[in-house]
């Protein structure tokens, strides 16, 4: 049986901070605006979708209860329609799809919406506490560190300089900005207040005005923790070949705390004709890697080859790929790992420009790729993140 | 430097104390309006930027300090909702500005500030009241569907704690100054206005740079923050309660909520701006056009007197006489004597006239315990209120109040045995909820003076009279009625005579339909539940109770038989089969509902036996259409057929006689709450659908605005019935 994606559809992204657009709309409501928008695109029967499957990280206070169910409801689809939140950190948007994909595969379900929310201005990153980075038993033997100083690890080891990434930061901003100009992202909704006047209809952190020059003068974002704290020594305890640990990262060339939704909307072939819906692309491969939780972030490109050897595939019949842009490093070395040039990565842009909703950017990257793909009249993508705690996710997507 | 405009004056003292006193020479009262707000901060500015200036005193010349919003502005705001969000934005930006400018502002509260006049309190960093019962102070906005939207909801938490702002907010709990401090709602009192001036200055000069405890890192909000435990009960017992409040039907208080939900958990400036969202959303909303208009400008006209004849000289009622001391007479007696009017109450005995005037020390005796009154004022109310049995004895009143049973004939005898000894220009009211008046008056020797004054029971708590014009009656006959009214501080509407009038007759449709559905076969408990839920303060089976099975009976029995329509046979024998098992209501403990003598009333169990109910057999939206169209419809044939004078009076009569829900409008405002092709539509389909379709019929004229896409407001009413 397969399992085709219909739709996908996300808000625009606003700041993750108490200046952003977005901080007074709840992350229910934002989902559940997502929701609507596409029962309204279609006009199809919303008693038909059995279940949504959101991926969101901070799942307290207004993320807390099952935000999926909370924003199933809001949505007015009716009492049928059931809510699933999952955690995969970083991964949770895709692993959404991959589930709801899996459950589509199996007979289990024939319709499911799969996406994720987060606002990151409303539900602080770390809010929702675990043991991962705070107890002794688990961050002590596994030699764990916060992201930025795996992400500068990655670039220590793998040779990348300050200058490499903040290019490969202006690249993205300049692939966003040109996209946004040329009205690529055509999958995205604006935020409406309660009488329906936009709160924002565009994303807020891309930066055209970007220059290396600019990106060169700002601080690094985690020397000092890697001082401080002791985890550039702690990461070097795992790696003890790496003199020291360069501090690449910062806030330009890491992605931005943003918040937004996103939806898809997966079916088997007889539940979208029931809908009077054409597929748009069938889920090839869907695959997880775990690796050594002190470097963290490598997960993408083992993650893709999983998928690609599951398709049959291999890495040049996949005509464009979306590798999150969570640290520039990330993505860079995913491309010297799988040797795809830069033309063919995150060409519209990352989260380095438009920013990175934890729970929701693995679905809103499959969506860019979607509507990418059939703009260029391709064929087959690619959609991989890294993910905290050291694992990766990738999932291959092909026209139908 | 010193400044007076329209809306203010100021100016600074030799210490550099500046006084900002508020001063709207062109309105009744001081309004928080746009116009106001940028006149104010203008000067706020300039204060900010005085280097002389060490702090602001803002108080008031008029009597009170503001009152609030200029309802009539925010009912027809003249702007698209982008266009008043962006005015309230910027107030909020404004005002911030002023907050975070680094002078002390002190709101000297010398009056009562209600609304946005709290509001612009709250921008101040120190609140000071007179220490006066006659100042309120609060935020009365959701009373009429809307919200404290100049800051009021968002701040109240940081100042009052969750519980007590949620109170305040969703209440519109009015506070004297004692309560207000003890609630955190001001900071201080003062038993004078040199006291309060002193204070003030003395608070500005010992806090040179004040910070808003919403911009206080080190602040706590009493009882507990958002994310506690408590605040999280808190909230979760609010939900419960708002809901159970509004069902649904009244926006405005479920936005207090969410502003207070959404905003608490973030920095102000983003709280206010989800405050002027809602904001927004409920001045553009149909339900706080509708109450405003209703029970905000249609209470206002009314107490002014709209429908009273112009240029007819005041009425003045010094003493009055009231025939018949049972329960309307005696509370009729009490509102009067209240009035401080000399009440004459009559009874056949004097010990049935005594019994009435016990009422008012019942009365008055709770007043007292509740500190309401004193043993002192209750005294002299109650020596106001004279006892008798002899019809001599109301010889030199100005005015009649006859409350006697509704028995054609007993009334006729004492219209005449009245009018026999009482001044020759004296108004004679009759009170009566259904006989029409035209009859009555035929006992009359004065038909021009005898008007119908419809009380409703009890009449201590009920606010509405409906003065019922007969053929005869004349317009100084009305005057006086309206004068008499207004004296005795209730709300009259003025409507022609036909059987019923307007209250009793449409009234008696929601109870009657009530009966229909039960009979057609939905439980009695979907029935008064639904109609619970759309509005109604009871279902229609336990206002029968009240009002007793016999009764209405009895209304049906005294009407001419070529009166009686099918509804009115179909409902006197639905009546009628509870009556024949002994169950005749409340009074005797058995209706429709048992009244066991300790404990809560409970559908009665035979019910089901009676009245099979059949599960699923209409949707709930049908059952609610039916309660609320019917009343809808029999209101407009009023309007249609001349009893109704004004559509104004139709919709106030309905919600206060009985009422029907006021996020409506009104019984009238209704038809286009629901949209007035709709109605008829419904109508119609309801006619062809249920049994006794003919009440369902849709006047030729309703069919004819609704062609012409007018409104209810656009009916051209009628001073009398067409003959």
């Amino acid at each position: 049986m397969e399992a085709y994606i219909y739709d996908a559809l996300r808000t625009v992204r606003g700041k993750g901070n108490k200046k952003g657009a977005l901080m007074g709309v709840t992350p229910t409501d934002m989902a559940s605006q997502v929701l609507v928008s596409l029962k309204e695109k279609h006009n199809f029967d919303p008693t038909l979708v059995e279940d949504v499957i959101l991926g969101c990280v901070g799942q307290v206070m207004d993320q807390g209860a099952n935000i999926a169910k909370s924003a199933a409801q809001q949505s007015g689809y009716g009492d049928h329609l059931c809510g699933v939140s999952l955690n995969r950190f970083c991964g949770s948007g895709l692993e959404a799809i991959n589930q709801a994909a899996a459950y589509v595969k199996s007979g289990f379900r024939q319709l499911i919406i799969a996406g994720g929310v987060e606002s990151m201005s409303r539900v602080k990153m770390g809010s929702d506490g675990g043991g991962m980075f705070m107890d002794p038993a688990l961050a002590i033997p596994g030699n764990i560190v916060p992201q930025g100083i795996s992400a500068d690890l990655i670039a220590t080891r793998d040779g990348f300089s300050r200058n490499d990434v903040d290019q490969f930061a202006y690249e993205s901003q300049m692939r966003a900005a040109a996209a946004e100009k040329a009205g690529y992202f055509t999958s995205r909704i604006s935020v409406k207040d309660i009488n329906g006047i936009d709160i924002l209809n565009t994303d807020e952190n891309i930066r055209p005005s970007t220059t290396v020059e600019g990106l060169a003068k700002l601080n690094p974002s985690f020397a000092m923790m890697g001082e401080m704290a002791g985890f550039d020594a702690v990461a070097i305890d795992k790696y003890p070949e790496v003199e020291e640990i360069h501090h690449v990262h910062h806030a330009g060339n890491s992605s931005a705390i943003v918040d937004g939704a996103a939806i898809t909307l997966i079916g088997t072939k007889e539940a979208g004709q029931a809908l009077g819906l054409k597929p748009r692309f069938k889920i090839r491969a869907a695959a997880i890697h775990g690796t050594d939780p002190t470097i963290m972030l490598v997960g993408p490109a083992p993650a893709s080859q999983k998928a690609l050897k599951q398709a049959g595939m291999n890495v040049n019949d996949i005509d464009l790929f979306e590798c999150n842009e969570a640290f520039a490093a990330v993505a860079m070395r995913f491309m010297q790992q799988l040797n795809v040039p830069h033309d063919k990565v995150n060409v519209n842009g990352g989260a380095i420009a438009l920013g990175h909703p934890l729970g929701a950017t693995g679905c809103m990257l499959t969506g860019t790729l979607m509507d990418e793909l059939e703009r260029r009249d391709l064929n087959t993508g690619l959609i991989t993140l890294c993910i905290g705690g050291g694992m990766g996710i990738a999932t291959i997507i092909e026209r139908v | 430097m010193s400044i007076k405009n329209d809306y203010l004056e100021y100016n600074i003292d030799a210490d550099g104390i500046a006084t900002l006193t508020i001063n709207q020479i062109n309105e009744p009262a001081n309004l928080y309006s746009f116009g106001f707000v940028k006149a104010y901060v203008d000067v706020a500015e300039k204060a900010i930027a005085d280097s002389h200036v060490k702090g602001v005193i803002v108080t008031s010349a008029r009597r009170m300090f503001m009152a609030g919003g200029d309802l009539r502005a925010l009912s027809n705001p003249n702007m698209d909702a982008k266009e008043f969000l962006d005015g309230i934005l910027l107030l909020h930006q404004k005002n911030r500005e002023i907050e975070k400018g680094g002078k002390p502002f002190v709101a000297a509260i010398n009056g009562v500030a209600l609304g946005g006049g709290m509001e612009l309190c709250l921008t101040c960093h120190h609140r000071i009241a007179l220490n006066n019962t006659k100042i309120k102070l609060g935020f009365p906005e959701s009373k009429v569907g809307l919200l404290p939207g100049g800051g009021g909801t968002a701040k109240a938490p940081y100042l009052m704690g969750i519980q007590n702002a949620l109170m305040y907010l969703l209440r519109g709990t009015e506070a004297r100054p004692q309560q207000a401090l003890n609630d955190g709602l001001i900071d201080d009192v003062a038993e004078t206005q040199e006291e309060l001036m002193s204070k003030s200055k003395q608070w500005i000069l010992n806090n040179p740079n004040p910070v808003q405890p919403w911009d206080n890192k080190k602040h706590r909000i009493p009882g507990g923050a958002f994310w506690t435990p408590n605040g999280v009960q808190t909230i979760i017992g609010a939900v419960g309660n708002v809901n159970k409040m509004t069902h649904g039907n009244y926006p405005a208080q479920e936005y207090i909520l969410k502003i207070v939900h959404d905003g608490l958990q973030i920095p102000i400036d983003r709280a206010l701006e989800i405050e002027a969202r809602y904001f927004t959303k409920a001045v553009m909303s149909k339900e706080a056009k509708n109450i405003i208009r209703t029970g905000f400008m249609g209470i206002q006209a009314a107490k002014k007197g709209k429908s009273r004849p112009k240029d007819i000289p005041k009425y003045e009622v010094k003493k009055i006489g009231i025939l018949g001391a049972g329960m309307m007479g005696a509370g009729i007696a009490y509102v009067s004597a209240k009035a401080g009017m000399d009440v004459v109450l009559k009874d056949v005995s004097v010990e049935k006239a005594e019994f009435g005037k016990s009422y008012s020390k019942k009365l008055l005796d709770k007043a007292i315990s509740k500190k309401r009154s004193t043993p002192e004022k209750a005294a002299a109310l109650l020596s106001r209120i004279t006892t008798t049995a002899d019809p001599n004895t109301i010889a030199d009143c100005d005015y009649i109040v006859e409350a006697v049973f509704e028995d054609p004939n007993l009334k006729d005898r004492v219209t005449k045995e009245t009018e026999a000894v009482l001044g020759h220009d004296k108004i004679y009211g009759t009170n009566t909820s259904t006989i029409p008046i035209t009859e009555l008056a035929k006992s009359s020797s004065r038909p021009e003076n005898f008007i119908g004054i419809h009380f409703f029971s009890p009449v201590d708590k009920m606010p509405l009279v409906e003065i019922i014009v007969g053929e005869k009656t004349d317009e100084r006959a009305i005057a006086a009625t309206i004068d008499y009214t207004l004296a005795i501080k209730k709300i009259p509407i003025v409507v022609n005579d036909k059987r019923g009038f307007f209250t009793s007759r449409c009234f008696s449709t929601f109870c009657s339909e009530g009966s229909f559905l039960l009979e057609e076969g939905v439980s009695a408990a979907r029935i008064e539940n639904i109609s619970k839920k759309i509005g109604m303060p009871v279902g229609p089976l336990a206002v029968i109770d009240e009002v007793s099975l016999t009764l209405g009976m009895h209304v049906y029995e005294s009407f001419p038989k070529e009166m009686r329509t099918p509804d009115s046979d179909r409902f006197y024998h639905i009546e009628k089969k509870l009556v024949d098992l002994g169950r005749e209501g409340r009074k005797n403990g058995k209706g429709f509902y048992d009244y066991p003598t300790n404990g809560k009333k409970k559908l009665w169990p035979g019910l089901k036996e009676m009245f099979p109910a059949k599960p699923d057999l209409y949707s709930e939206e049908i059952i609610s259409k039916r309660i609320l169209h019917r009343q809808a419809l029999e209101s407009y044939r009023c309007l249609d057929e001349g009893v109704l004078r004004s559509v104004a009076d139709g919709d106030l009569g309905s919600v206060l006689a009985w009422g029907f829900p006021i996020y409506t409008g009104g019984a009238l405002s209704y038809i286009d709450y629901v949209g007035m092709q709709q109605f008829i539509a419904d109508c119609d389909q309801f006619k062809e659908q249920f049994e006794g379709g003919e009440r369902w019929n849709v006047p030729e004229s309703l069919r004819a605005l609704s062609k012409e896409h007018k409104f209810i407001h656009d009916f051209k009413t009628r001073k009398k019935i067409p003959s």
